[in-house]
């Protein structure tokens, strides 16, 4: 799982109130390179989260990204290169995303997270 | 990429093992899925470049064909493990990086205008009443340009009208009717090949304020 798919979870089970970001335990991340596509990551900084990126790249290990981020800085050659990374080359092949609000995993393994919910959580 | 090389290597990746009747699990044939697709692209520009979702993905065909036309990125969903495992070889066998869920599709809670395209065969909901819906309710809200989904030509009528009037459509077209084969997998088939009559939707969401969760 990627990062841009990490940006777009959230806890889905009912009654939560704070559901974004899932928090992320790692056990094994691999990377895996990707074309760097300079429209599309101009389009896509507008749409994510950067606060919830930024935390989870430094928990995959990856501490390149500032805490924020503006517009300005899609000027900067070297700040797309390490969003791109950020984004779309790392991958959380075994762990687990965290509810934020109760704790609850959803297990990580071959790269695939299991959302799937106890009938008592629907 | 031509519309006859995208079918071939469509029709040659790995479908069910074990079909799982309540699921429905049929898959959806290289025929039908780079059709739906090579549209969606050349047509409609929805594909390339684009950040795609797969709703019921089952063995990957609809989502890998999305990759092979240049989706930025594609995340395939299914509730069942088995068909994600297909899948992911699959998707290894193109050389597409391709990212997959386990869940289900109603219980489904995304953030934001991430996604651009959702296209789905969801189940035609000749097991459970409403599954299509189901499906076709989720993926309006994901997508943020448009929904591609197959529907039973005699649900023409209700769908069109759930979309405009419950989901949120900005419009509903139907692009072309297509033969859709229903492999002799289960036991109360009685022919060899089910035959039916199914849509090609295109469904175009109106636009949202940044959605809430
Ligand atoms: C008609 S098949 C789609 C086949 C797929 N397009 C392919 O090419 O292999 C429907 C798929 O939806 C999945 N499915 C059924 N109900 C689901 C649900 N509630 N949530 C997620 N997936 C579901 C099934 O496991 C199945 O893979």
């Amino acid at each position: 799982m990627r990062l841009l798919t990490h940006n777009m979870l959230s806890s889905n089970i009912k009654g939560v109130a704070n559901r974004f970001p899932l928090k992320i335990e790692v056990v094994k991340v691999v990377e895996k390179e990707v074309d760097f596509n300079i429209d599309f990551l101009k389009n896509m900084f507008h749409k994510v989260e950067w606060k919830a990126l930024a935390e989870a790249s430094r928990t995959m290990g990856y501490t390149e990204l500032p805490e924020t981020a503006d517009a300005t800085m899609l000027d900067s050659d070297d700040f797309l290169h390490k969003f791109h990374h950020a984004l779309l080359e790392l991958h959380l092949e075994e762990g687990a995303l965290v509810c934020p609000e109760t704790g609850r995993k959803f297990p990580v393994n071959k790269g695939i997270p299991n959302m799937l919910l106890h009938e008592d959580e629907v | 990429m031509k519309l006859k090389q995208l079918e071939s290597l469509l029709g040659s990746l790995e479908q069910f093992s074990t079909p799982k009747i309540e699921l429905e699990q049929y898959p959806t044939g290289a025929h039908i899925a780079s059709r739906m697709l090579y549209t969606a692209e050349n047509s409609f520009e929805d594909v390339n470049s684009k950040v795609v979702a797969d709703f019921g993905c089952g063995c990957g065909t609809l989502g890998l064909a999305a990759g092979l036309l240049g989706a930025e990125s594609v995340i395939g969903l299914d509730i069942d493990a088995e068909s994600l495992e297909i899948a992911y070889a699959n998707a290894n066998e193109l050389e597409l990086d391709m990212d997959f869920i386990q869940c289900d599709i109603k219980n489904l809670k995304w953030r934001g205008q991430i996604v651009e395209t959702v296209v789905m065969n969801p189940p035609f909901g000749t097991r459970r009443k409403g599954a299509d819906m189901d499906f076709l309710s989720s993926a309006m809200k994901v997508a943020s340009q448009a929904v591609y989904s197959l529907h039973k030509t005699t649900t023409r009528e209700h769908v069109k009208r759930a979309a405009l009037r419950d989901y949120n459509a900005r419009s509903a077209e139907v692009i072309c009717e297509l033969r859709y084969d229903v492999p002799q997998l289960y036991k109360f088939h009685k022919k060899k090949e089910v035959d039916i009559a199914v849509d090609l939707w295109r469904f175009v969401p109106q636009r949202k304020q940044e959605r809430s969760l």
